[in-house]
């Protein structure tokens, strides 16, 4: 059974509906990317998930229901996302941005996870006492990615984590995350631009064209796919 | 000499009020950006209800206790039900003219509940002073009543600062203020907190209100509105983010007016013209106030 299932799911913002029955799924340990151009309803699917948004249709995970929950519900059961544009926290400290993706853990070992994450992302460690909106722009994708694990997440949500990025950072970024996939065996639904980069790390790839699925495939197979890569994807 | 050292001291008795206010003041701006213009008049309904209890024979410290626990309610059901429904991030005004009704509002219920005589409240602290020196038979004294303001505004200053940069609560309440959608994402729910916020608020400005009451010989209905004036201006000297800060700035707003009483006879009966100068003076100089943190963002 897939960890998340997206089946036939509706929603948009107020009158104006982006997404039209979309059915997707997450497999336990995999990491599944959605491409396609602007507009096509990719942030919109994320916002979905985490219930930002009202939808129809289902999301599943683990089987069980959770449209119509609120997001700090949906985090709760283990959905982590890092939304567009990072979501820091800029005028608190870095140490206390990663704090706050453990809020609402209760267990002891929130020390180790920080020394271990600040192992993993030096830099953050480095400026653990820093204003995190000081920091540069890919410093703060890598102190998303990292907070977000500070909450031990079963799914990780990642919205267009290059954007802004220069490109030898967003290299670095998926680097990471392709180490956190198959290290920790984290969960992943990640939408990105950059669909060579994504599908290098991903298992599966769906191609998302006005609020529905145009083409889903093998990450492999949606790479080396001559015709989707021109009608769609542009590389 | 003698002289300045009692309007000092007389102006560090008003200063701990401002302080106090602007705590409260403070502590909704901090936990949901706003500025609550309502803030005085919350208070003083408030010590109407303290002033109530003391008259049926309660202790005032009891009396005071209970009010602060009424106002914390209070404060959490007006965030509820007045400023929720028109909160909105494209026009953040909305809650200011909500703010201002309630100002208006609430000074007007005070008197149709309570009527428009003057009312004495009991003070907590005793009474009499203590003499600090005296040269050539002049005493400079300070009040006991200023030594136990100082001592309750720095208790209520550890405590916040506790509440907020030690404690879980106080890291959930100041990711809501920094970002609320991203506090959801994480699990937070930003409601509460913004509830939270002001229930606290209403319960700080319960206590400011009742010590000052009873710093008067007397009190009416006018109680708060030069006090919230002179609090407003040391919060926005303060920089509105900083505990110590507001209270700082307090005590130099409450220095600088007595004095200016004293020495500048320009200004003898329009003294409310200092703290308005200050706003402005700071609002154009340096709009982060003197201990206000300054914002860095890069994108």
């Amino acid at each position: 059974m897939s960890l998340l299932e997206m089946e036939g799911v509706s929603g948009g913002y107020g009158p104006v509906q982006v997404l039209h029955g979309i059915d997707l799924a997450v497999d336990l340990g995999h990491v599944a990317v959605v491409l396609g151009a602007n507009g096509a309803g990719k942030t919109t699917t994320l916002r979905a998930i985490s219930g930002m948004i009202s939808v129809t249709g289902d999301i599943r995970l683990d089987g069980r229901s959770i449209v119509g929950k609120p997001p700090e519900a949906v985090s709760k059961l283990g959905i982590a996302h890092v939304p567009q544009g990072r979501g820091t926290f800029t005028e608190l400290t870095v140490d206390e941005n990663m704090r706050i993706g453990a809020i609402n853990r209760h267990d002891r070992e929130i020390d180790a996870d920080l020394d271990r994450w600040y192992e993993v992302f030096p830099r953050l460690g480095e400026r653990r006492r820093q204003q995190a909106g000081s920091m540069s722009g890919g410093e703060q994708q890598m102190l998303a990615l990292a907070r977000a694990m500070m909450s031990r997440p079963r799914l990780l949500l990642l919205d267009e984590p290059s954007l802004g990025l220069a490109p030898l950072v967003t290299r670095e970024l998926f680097a990471r995350l392709g180490d956190l996939n198959r290290e920790e065996g984290l969960s992943v639904l990640v939408v990105e631009q950059n669909a060579s980069l994504a599908l290098d790390i991903g298992h599966w790839g769906y191609v998302l064209e006005a609020g529905h699925i145009a083409v889903q495939n093998s990450a492999h197979e949606l790479h080396d796919d001559e015709a989707v890569r021109k009608a769609y994807l542009g590389f | 000499m003698q002289l300045f050292v009692e309007q000092v001291l007389n102006g560090v008795g008003n200063g701990v009020v401002y302080g106090l206010v602007a705590l409260a003041l403070v502590i909704i701006f901090r936990t949901t950006g706003v500025l609550n213009f309502a803030q005085g008049e919350m208070a003083l309904f408030s010590t109407y209800i303290s002033w109530k209890l003391t008259t049926t024979g309660m202790p005032v410290v009891a009396a005071i206790a209970i009010s602060m626990a009424i106002s914390f309610i209070a404060g959490a059901a007006i965030e509820r039900t007045l400023i929720r429904p028109v909160e909105s991030a494209r026009s953040p005004l909305n809650v200011v003219i909500v703010t201002l009704g309630l100002f208006l509002g609430l000074n007007s219920l005070v008197q149709l509940i309570f009527g428009t005589d003057p009312q004495t409240m009991p003070s907590i602290f005793p009474a009499g002073s203590i003499e600090l020196f005296s040269t050539n038979g002049d005493a400079a004294v300070i009040q006991k009543q200023t030594i136990g303001l100082i001592l309750v505004l720095l208790a209520e200053c550890l405590v916040l600062w506790f509440l907020l940069q030690r404690t879980r609560l106080g890291l959930k309440l100041r990711a809501v203020a920094a970002d609320p959608d991203s506090a959801r994402l994480h699990g937070i729910r930003a409601g509460s907190m913004l509830m939270f916020g002001w229930a606290l608020s209403a319960a700080l400005g319960a206590l400011a209100g009742s010590l000052v009451a009873a710093e008067r010989t007397g009190f009416d209905a006018s109680l708060m509105q030069t006090i919230l004036v002179y609090a407003l201006a040391a919060a926005a000297l303060g920089g509105f983010d900083s505990l110590w800060g507001a209270v700082i700035c307090g005590l130099l707003v409450g220095v600088a007016d007595a004095l200016t009483i004293q020495y500048i006879d320009a200004l003898d009966g329009i003294e409310v013209v200092l703290p308005l100068a200050l706003i402005l003076v700071v609002l154009v100089v340096m709009p982060n106030g003197l201990f206000g943190k300054r914002t860095v963002e890069r994108v």
